[in-house]
């Protein structure tokens, strides 16, 4: 800014400047949670439909975990801990299930919403502005993830996978990697413009799920293998929920927390904008 | 907020520029701003209102006051620009020039405040299909921020107002298109707004469910509901309409009460005159002197004339024989045609 000229020319600019900068009004909580509410009014007819989201980690527990398992025994961690098979893949699975019940539900639900059933039209001629509804989906999406997630960890309870009261955390972090996904998949969805494009979801959600660290630990990569691994979300999702659940905590968790919190802020804010972009014409 | 309506936002507020920027906008103009604004009683108030979608002007600059209780027609035909312009009036589309005051606030910086006492009929339903008719008027209640006994109450009331009671606990998919337009209507109406923008309420419906539509619109207005409408349905307009514009590619052809509009743009009656296929146009110019204006259609002779039967006489006395004479007012449609033209408009 310091070569703009001064005069008229210099002031349009920066005011100019001033407004692109200037971020979009501030989503309010009140606003955002009624997209909340009304989407427990749908789903109270329909929660056998947000159940069936569970079922899918557990098989992978029961097949990888306790049935591969077994034939594996011990598995040496990132951090040198040698853990029990089924107890090193359950954070893991815990962690992917908060990813996949968000990204379904910001991905193909919110692409309903806004291409076919014109529900964000409606809403924006309320009092509500497009960064509420883009904090309300957020919302949404990140609960349905949490829900899975927790439940999952009570059963992991249950079959006593759980070593520490470290992970009574790992609920907020799971919370977190659903805000992270939820907020990224609705940004990426106001960018899609059919069905199609939703390979690309399965395109990104499914190698993440295989290969961060889900099943073994980043030691069985080369290293510019373990570089891109650990560019990945997924990886500091499971690595986070890993320390939690196994106790094994150390100060690399705060990493993980801020990159989740960033992709979070970053998917919300241009989810925001793009919403604004689509509907208010 | 794209830049483009963020630095008209500037431009709307004089007060907020900076000296320099005064000075190039021009004193002149400023102080005539200053000077010119909505009145308490005006609650949409547009000068110089334009819309671009890129190269397209949608809307051209136009000017429009609708005052308290008042029931405002925007009338022409597709793409005139009216439903652009009602979605400037509803807040959910920023203006690309001019300035407009809704309810005496400006939609760039009190869009929610302004939203929040509309209601809005869009052109084609929205209703939330995976709720139930009742649940539909209660969520929208909410993003209103109304307390949920109030919404009871008053989604209770709207759906005998619109004649849905039996149908409340049903999902909105199996209704009838007239059904879901006046649920569409009750939803309008959960905040209990002062100004109702509804835009083309009626198009697609059965004559059944436009008259029941009109009866609902008439009470409201005698309620004392603020009403702004489209419509390309002339008998709409003069049913419903105290105050008109038409509109035509963006801008304001004409304006006044459907009654004025008809005395300044056209005659008392129409003379229609069919003769036998391709003689009409031939027979133009014979009786052009029996009207003050004369229209050829493939199939008939509008003459445009005061006194009709007089003009039907003479006719007749020069000898000519059409095979059928009619003789009507003029109407809005009329005024309409005339103003906007024949051709078709894609």
């Amino acid at each position: 800014m310091s070569t703009t000229p001064p005069g008229p020319a210099g002031v349009g600019a920066s005011s100019m400047l001033l407004a692109r900068v200037l971020p979009m009004p501030l989503p309010s909580a009140r606003r955002a949670s009624l997209l909340v509410e009304r989407n427990l009014l749908v789903y109270r007819r329909g929660w056998l439909l947000i159940l069936s989201g569970f079922f899918e980690p557990l098989f992978y527990l029961l097949s990888i975990g306790i049935g591969i398992g077994a034939l594996v025994g011990t598995v040496v961690t990132d951090s040198g801990a040698a853990l029990d098979y089924t107890v090193f893949v359950a954070p893991a699975l815990m962690a992917s299930s908060a990813m996949n019940g968000a990204v379904y539900d910001s991905t193909f639900n919110i692409f309903f919403k806004l291409k076919y059933a014109k529900l964000y039209d409606a809403v924006l001629a309320t009092p509500l502005s497009a960064s509420d509804v883009a904090a309300g989906e957020t919302s949404w999406a990140l609960m349905r993830g949490a829900l899975y997630s927790t439940t999952f960890l009570a059963v992991m309870l249950a079959l006593g996978l759980v070593q520490s009261w470290w992970a009574i955390l790992a609920v907020p972090a799971c919370f977190l990697i659903g805000f992270a996904f939820a907020a990224v998949g609705l940004a990426a969805t106001s960018f899609m413009k059919s069905w199609q494009n939703f390979e690309f979801v399965q395109l990104a959600v499914l190698p993440m799920f295989l290969f961060s660290t889900t099943f073994y630990p980043l030691s069985v990569y080369p290293d510019a293998l373990r570089l891109l691994v650990q560019c990945t979300p997924l990886y500091h999702g499971i690595e986070l929920v890993r320390a939690l659940v196994t106790g094994l905590v150390d100060v690399s968790i705060l990493g993980h927390v801020l990159y989740l919190a960033v992709m979070g802020s970053i998917g919300l804010i241009v989810g925001s904008k793009r919403l604004a972009t689509l509907l208010l014409k | 907020m794209s830049v483009r309506s963020a630095s008209v936002e500037n431009m709307t507020e004089p007060s907020s520029l900076t000296v320099d920027e005064r000075r190039a906008a021009g004193e002149a103009d400023e102080a005539a701003l200053l000077a010119d604004g909505p009145r308490a009683d005006e609650l949409v108030w547009a000068r110089g209102l334009s819309k671009k979608f890129g190269e397209f002007t949608a809307v051209d600059g136009i000017d429009i006051s609708v005052r308290r209780g008042e029931a405002f027609g925007f009338l022409g035909p597709n793409g005139a620009g009216k439903s652009s312009t009602m979605r400037m009036i509803g807040a959910v589309s920023p203006a690309t020039d001019g300035r407009l005051r809704i309810l005496g606030r400006d939609p760039g910086t009190d869009g929610p405040a302004i939203r929040a006492r509309l209601g809005v009929v869009p052109q084609t339903d929205n209703l939330d299909q995976e709720l139930t008719v009742r649940e539909n008027l209660l969520i929208y209640g909410r993003y209103f921020g109304i307390p949920r006994a109030q919404i009871r109450a008053r989604a209770d009331e709207l759906l005998d107002f619109v004649q849905l009671t039996d149908r409340a606990d049903d999902l909105v998919e199996p209704l009838s298109g007239g059904m879901k337009r006046r649920l569409t209507i009750a939803r309008s109406l959960i905040n209990e707004p002062e100004l109702l923008l509804l835009d083309e309420p009626t198009t697609g419906l059965d004559p059944q469910a436009r008259h029941a539509l009109w009866d609902r619109l008439f009470r409201l207005k005698q309620r004392g509901v603020t009403l702004v409408l489209t419509t390309h349905y002339m008998d709409e307009a003069e049913q419903l309409c105290d105050r008109l514009v038409v509109m035509d590619k963006g801008r304001i052809a004409a304006e006044g009460a459907p009654a004025e509009l008809i005395g300044t743009y056209s005659t008392r009656e129409v003379l229609e005159l069919r003769f036998a296929t391709g003689e009409n146009e031939s027979h133009a110019d014979g009786l052009a002197d029996l009207a003050e204006r004369i229209e050829v259609l493939p199939d008939r002779l509008l003459l445009y004339t005061d006194d009709g039967d007089g003009a039907a006489t003479a006719v007749v006395e020069r000898g000519l024989r059409p095979a059928s004479v009619l003789v009507r007012r003029s109407s809005l449609e009329d005024v309409f045609l005339r103003l906007t033209g024949r051709s078709l408009v894609e």
